[in-house]
């Protein structure tokens, strides 16, 4: 465009441009709006289907056996129809192994929590630490499961609950971690000025002023940590094996629901394959019980700031 | 306030710069104790880098970088090689993310953009996220009775349309490399959705607006202002689920149909790293079988470290610039 000729196409221009605004979009471009909604919906469909499917499965599948026995029975040996079927030892296993897992790494969890949201200022060592618990949180549980392995069972000979206890506290380690700096860091800076002017040392601005309020959010950490750990399976297989009996003691084999499920889901028999669904439904429930209940603590807590 | 009912005239005096020692104690012991409890946190990576390539060394230094190549896994004969373990890994995880990356933006795009009203995006954020929550385990069970079933008439169909093409020249079972693709698929979506939701939330307010104001479409705003200026976190978005799938166990265990060899087709059974480990670990009794399980472990920590590390950097430099 040279210099000469622009001051004369100023004016059909902005006719044309005046045109333009008023006319609607060219059916092209309308076409590739729809198209695309359509498309984004169809796939945002698809991603909810397999959720649907799979709650819907345990309801029709897990449901009808959910009985009483099911909760205090040990599981019923193949071909036995009168005796009572149930996975008692797997929820106890579950329940042992869960338990020592939270000991062993809710005070790890929380001090690092800690560590990271009220030492951490200006401090490389905080970084390093933060970056290095995200990384762990992304290991797979299998390798969490086989470092367990070599630290626990090779050292002691023998499958126990002790080494499922560990390989689980690894995993929750990261959670706990994370969510509870997250937690500290909704703490408004003002309120640890204010409990520091008042002449608290450090250690009581921390648990009086930072941690008491941020309990909500720290307890939604935890029953995080809690309901991934009952669902872990691969950390498990290895460490405290299964075994179809009460457990005898932490450092003997111990049964847990989620080898169970995985056990049974495989067998030929229906049997096993319908105990498998109905512990898979008790597992999700206490999962979506957890999810949903630290999801409802966490908006109330937003809505409070 | 009752503190206050009472008259103030009495000059107090409070020392304010003494401190017993019990709080000092506290106060110290709690700071030592704090630090020394993150550091062992922090430390635990190194931990499991330190125990497992222990245990993995004796192996090491016997297959040396051959077992890498070699396919051989016959363990009363000794013979151990990682390729197909390898190859199967990589090529379910490289399955499931071209898969999740289409559907996982989908569903940040239709929970962020204003196409559906607030009320029920929020919804269906929180839905998919829950996929998230069911372990592993009870997907692979429904995998086996629902989603195999249902996928292998589709299977059959592919075979006898495309069997032409190697990916599908196979007879199908239902256990495959793809199924075990599609329940990836599955799992990763939720961490696709969720960060790169995240990512688009933190596109400034004014560059839609502007984009809006020069006439762009919704969809020309999406495709011209918000992918671009979020393209690296979702890059960081992908290259997490990218260590996830690599990493994901039990789901993959019950549908991959395990067996060791190496096929063009998607519809051959396969076997991977995660797998092999959750089916022979508990029954490794020779030495040399669990040290070849411990090489896989390493090298199955390794690429997911690096993964992740990537990942985090790339997910982390994200949330500074926000």
């Amino acid at each position: 465009m040279t210099a000469s000729n622009q001051p004369q196409s100023v004016a059909p221009r902005n006719v044309e441009i005046a045109g333009e605004l008023t006319k609607p979009l060219s059916p092209t471009r309308t076409l590739f709006s729809m198209a695309m909604n359509v498309i984004a919906f169809t796939l945002a469909g698809l991603a909810l289907l397999p959720l649907f499917s799979i709650l819907f499965k345990i309801l029709v599948e897990g449901l009808p056996h959910l009985s009483f026995e099911a909760f205090t029975s040990l599981p019923a040996p193949l071909g036995m129809d009168d005796v009572p079927n149930g996975f008692a030892n797997a929820i106890q296993g579950t329940l042992i192994m869960v338990s020592l897992a939270s000991v062993l790494s809710i005070p790890i969890g929380l001090a690092t929590g800690i560590f990271l949201s009220e030492f951490s200022k200006g401090s490389a060592l905080a970084g390093v630490i933060r970056f290095l618990v995200q990384v762990l949180s992304g290991v797979p549980s299998i390798v969490v499961g086989v470092f367990a392995y070599a630290v626990i069972v090779i050292p002691f000979r023998g499958f126990s609950a002790w080494a499922g206890a560990f390989a689980l506290a690894v995993i929750m380690v990261p959670i706990i971690s994370l969510t509870t700096e997250e937690a500290l860091k909704l703490i408004p800076v003002n309120q640890r000025l204010g409990s520091a002017a008042l002449g608290a040392t450090r250690f009581q601005t921390i648990f009086k002023a930072v941690v008491a309020p941020a309990i909500p959010g720290i307890t939604t950490g935890i029953l995080l940590a809690i309901s991934r750990a009952a669902g872990e399976t691969a950390p498990l297989i290895f460490t405290a094996l299964f075994s179809l009996n009460w457990a005898e003691g932490l450092s003997s084999p111990t049964p847990s629901l989620s080898v169970l499920i995985y056990n049974y889901a495989s067998s030929a028999y229906k049997e096993q394959n319908e105990l498998a669904w109905t512990a898979s439904a008790v597992l999700v429930g206490l999962v979506l019980c957890a999810n949903i209940l630290s999801r409802v603590a966490t908006s109330r807590r937003i809505q409070l700031r | 306030m009752a503190q206050f009912a009472e008259p103030l005239n009495a000059p107090q005096t409070v020392d304010i710069t003494s401190v017993d020692s019990k709080t000092v104690v506290a106060d110290v012991g709690f700071t030592w104790l704090v630090r020394v409890f993150a550091i062992l946190a922090g430390g635990l990576i190194f931990g499991i880098a330190i125990v497992i390539g222990r245990q993995a060394l004796p192996s090491v230094q016997q297959f040396g970088l051959g077992f890498l190549g070699s396919q051989e896994w016959d363990v009363p004969n000794l013979l151990f090689g990682a390729l197909p373990y390898i190859y199967g890994t990589l090529v379910s995880a490289a399955i499931a993310l071209f898969l999740a990356l289409p559907i996982g933006t989908a569903v940040a795009i239709v929970t962020t953009e204003d196409i559906l009203p607030a009320n029920i995006r929020a919804p269906i954020a929180f839905v998919v996220e829950l996929i998230a929550a069911i372990p592993s385990v009870i997907i692979g069970l429904w995998g086996i009775f629902v989603l195999i079933p249902f996928l292998t008439p589709v299977f059959t169909w592919l075979h006898q349309s495309f069997g032409w093409i190697p990916l599908f020249s196979t007879e199908p079972t239902g256990f495959s490399m793809l199924t075990a693709s599609i329940i990836l698929t599955i799992m990763i979506i939720p961490t696709i959705a969720a960060i790169t939701r995240d990512v688009f939330l933190a596109v400034p307010k004014t560059q839609r607006s502007a984009s809006m104001a020069l006439g762009a479409t919704r969809w020309e705003t999406i495709f011209r202002v918000m992918i671009p200026s979020s393209a690296s976190g979702m890059l960081g978005a992908n290259i997490l689920a990218l260590g996830r799938a690599l990493g994901e166990t039990m789901a993959v265990t019950m549908v991959i149909g395990n067996s060791a060899f190496i096929s063009a087709s998607l519809l051959d059974p396969g076997y991977t790293i995660a797998a092999v480990l959750a089916n022979e670990f508990a029954e490794a009794n020779d030495a040399l079988h669990v040290g070849a399980l411990m090489y896989l472990a390493m090298i199955l920590f390794a690429l997911t470290l690096a993964v992740n590390m990537l990942a985090v950097v790339m997910v982390r430099a994200l949330t500074k610039r926000k």
